[in-house]
């Protein structure tokens, strides 16, 4: 007989459908996502992967104040969105650049935060994205909230909340993941595991078996997949979007993968670990893997390279283009969005100010 | 209307159940404030009203509560939050300040937040350690919330009205030691705006600049300085963000003299503003230096030491006193 316990513990092993050498892997409980559904993931996976490249370029020439890259980690910030209805909610994190693109975000409005003219570069409405959060795991409880005014409504809604490693430490991710649970809430918690919270390893970050064990304690289901292996985050990830929006309440999953590149280009890597411990990982990257897969099925045409390779050269051209000019801003910006109806104290402020630049100007 | 005489618990009460009666989207949670009612019964009789999904308890975290209120104001809904007690509110500061008063900016207007965080708040019950803060400095300095405390009943029932139809989160600081102070209202009469501070009394010698639980204290002051001769103008600031400058300075600069009094300990606080605001707008209308009646800069005492740290009316005489009165 089955016990409670072992239903919401994950399977021993990460769930991975197509492993580092391209070979597909028969699982009990997933099946391979199909044919187009992977193809559309390739050209994404592309596609993020120029994303990160040509923002971290842009950081180097002074047009992004800071860039976390995600660089190995597209697969999870892709497979993340594509389960998604355009009625769900996604909730990311700052390194999730890539999957509020794949969302259908304007990559400029998608960093305009990391630009530095506005926090927040797109109306979070528009794709169902919320703002991304800096400080951690504190969007998790928002992520809740939406889910259960959705449910409240009568609405199917299903929330995809994403954090990292060293979030799921901070008590937000506690309170959310209890939250959710006692509310039966519609919110998938989805942590990609990348090893690193800036320079401390997951050995400092937690004791637990793995990071999806955690659901236990809550009464959430966990699951764990293999972070580098889009195939299987498709099917882990869809069976959770599944289960949530068909009433089992809140999913955990984890995705083990890895930060190949710094924390950010602020970051110097090599005080805390060896290139040594890099490579292997090198060697399991998402892209890499689906396209030996892909290509030995006889799937992978020229149209889905050239589909591919034009969706990123767009996106490099574009976020050379968009960010090359300096960003302009408008210093009354700064009291126009504080409160519904500007009080009469940051009206005074805001003449203070234009009275001051006037004075600079004559 | 007939007037009938309740307390203010009561008409937080009726404010809450008016508030969900005109509109579905408006949900009250928090801890213990479902078949209890709240600690202080604030919420009484609302999940038997209106269900469980309009009035509901959660597990005992204030972060995830006021969280889970800004996902639902995200959503569509205008969530009502109960914090318990002051100093239970700190856990939840994170979300307040950066999440609650931020998203509207962050989101350039976008994403609206109307939801109200209420606060029991202050001494003077007789509490335990951690339960008769004042914490609406920590609010006030945050750009973005908009903070109101109400001192009558009628300002309870009106003010919290207000405040759940109000666009922007509104952190609603309720005098604990006035929940059961009663008066005679009829609840349909005008409600203050948010924003606005109200003349209490009117007196032509100095002014006493007041809010929430310091506002009783500061017309029995004026009574009792009434009967030695001196009229004191009483005013009530009813909302500490937006601050009413131009009331507060209308009755200072009629006066040319002025005490402010609060409860929170006055270093760095709400009671330090307003000096500076009318220390700034009306200085050549003051013929003595503004002074302060504030508890001392110490963490509130035990219950039996409290009556020292709250402020008095023999604090607030001499503070009057030592406005530089010609004739003294």
């Amino acid at each position: 007989m089955t016990t409670v316990e072992e239903l919401l513990l994950p399977s021993a092993e990460p769930v991975c459908l197509i492993d580092q050498n391209g070979v597909p892997h028969e699982n009990p409980s997933y099946a391979m996502p199909a044919k187009e559904a992977l193809l559309d993931g390739y050209v994404q996976l592309i596609k993020g992967r120029r994303f990160n490249d040509q923002a971290s370029a842009l950081v180097r020439q002074g047009r992004l104040a800071v860039y976390p890259s995600s660089h190995g980690q597209e697969a999870c910030q892709i497979a993340a969105t594509m389960v998604l209805r355009p009625d769900d909610w996604l909730f990311p994190t700052y390194r999730d650049s890539v999957s509020i693109m794949s969302r259908g975000v304007d990559p400029i409005e998608t960093l305009t935060l990391l630009r530095g003219d506005w926090h927040s570069g797109y109306d979070p409405y528009e794709h169902k994205v919320a703002p991304q959060a800096t400080p951690l795991a504190t969007q998790l409880p928002h992520a809740v909230g939406v889910a259960h005014a959705a449910r409240l409504k009568g609405e199917d809604t299903v929330v995809m909340a994403l954090v990292g490693d060293g979030g799921t430490s901070e008590g937000d991710f506690h309170e959310a993941l209890n939250f959710a649970a006692v509310f039966h809430a519609p919110v998938v918690f989805f942590v990609q595991n990348n090893e690193y919270a800036i320079s401390v390893p997951l050995s400092r970050q937690s004791a637990a078996p793995s990071l999806a064990h955690k659901g236990i304690g809550y009464g959430v289901p966990g699951e764990r997949a293999d972070g580098n292996d889009l195939a299987g985050l498709l099917a882990v990830l869809g069976r959770a979007v599944e289960k949530a929006r068909s009433g089992e309440g809140p999913q955990l999953i984890e995705a083990h993968t890895y930060r190949v590149q710094a924390h950010t280009n602020a970051d110097d890597a090599s005080r805390y670990r060896e290139d040594a411990e890099v490579a292997p990982w090198l060697e399991r990257d998402p892209i890499q893997r689906l396209t030996t897969y892909l290509e030995r099925q006889g799937w992978l045409g020229d149209d889905v390279r050239e589909r591919a390779e034009a969706g990123a050269v767009e996106v490099a051209a574009r976020l050379r283009d968009g960010l090359m000019p300096e960003p302009e801003v408008d210093p009354a910006d700064l009291f126009a969005h504080l409160y519904a109806e500007e009080t009469q104290q940051l009206r005074e402020q805001a003449a203070f100010l234009r009275d001051e630049l006037a004075r600079e100007e004559a | 209307m007939t007037h009938t005489k309740i307390s203010m618990a009561q008409a937080l009460n009726q404010a809450l159940r008016d508030a969900m009666r005109a509109d579905d989207s408006v949900v009250m949670f928090g801890e213990d404030v479902g078949a209890l009612g709240g600690v202080f019964r604030i919420t009484d009789g609302l999940t038997a009203e209106f269900g469980e999904n309009r009035c509901f308890d959660t597990p005992l975290a204030e972060a995830g509560i006021v969280g889970m209120a800004v996902g639902m104001a995200m959503n569509g809904m205008r969530p009502v939050v109960e914090m318990q007690f002051d100093a239970f509110g700190y856990p939840a500061f994170e979300q307040i300040v950066s999440h609650v008063a931020k998203m509207r900016n962050r989101t350039r207007g976008r994403v609206a937040l109307p939801l109200v965080i209420r606060i029991p708040y202050g001494g003077g019950i007789g509490g335990v350690e951690h339960h008769s803060d004042s914490s609406e400095s920590y609010f006030a300095h945050t750009p973005g919330l908009t903070v109101v405390t109400p001192a009558t009943v009628a300002d309870a029932y009106g003010l919290l009205r207000k405040a759940i139809e109000f666009p922007d989160p509104v952190v609603f600081m309720e005098p604990k030691k006035l929940y059961w102070a009663k008066e005679e209202v009829d609840l349909t009469e005008a409600q203050p705006g948010i924003g606005t501070a109200v003349v209490r009394r009117d007196g032509a010698d100095a002014t006493l600049i007041a809010y929430g639980p310091a506002v009783p204290v500061a017309l029995e002051a004026a009574e009792v300085a009434a009967a030695e001769g001196r009229q004191l103008s009483v005013v009530d600031l009813r909302s500490l963000v937006p601050f009413d400058d131009e009331t507060v300075c209308a009755a200072v600069r009629r006066t040319g003299r002025a005490v402010v009094v609060a409860e929170a300990s006055g270093f760095a606080s709400v009671s330090s503003e307003i000096v500076a605001r009318v220390t700034e707008k009306c200085f050549h209308s003051l013929a003595a230096p503004v002074r302060r009646v504030t508890a001392f800069d110490i963490p509130f005492p035990p219950p039996k030491l409290e009556k020292y740290q709250l402020p008095s009316v023999d604090r607030i005489l001499d503070a009057v006193d030592d406005l530089q009165w010609e004739d003294s």
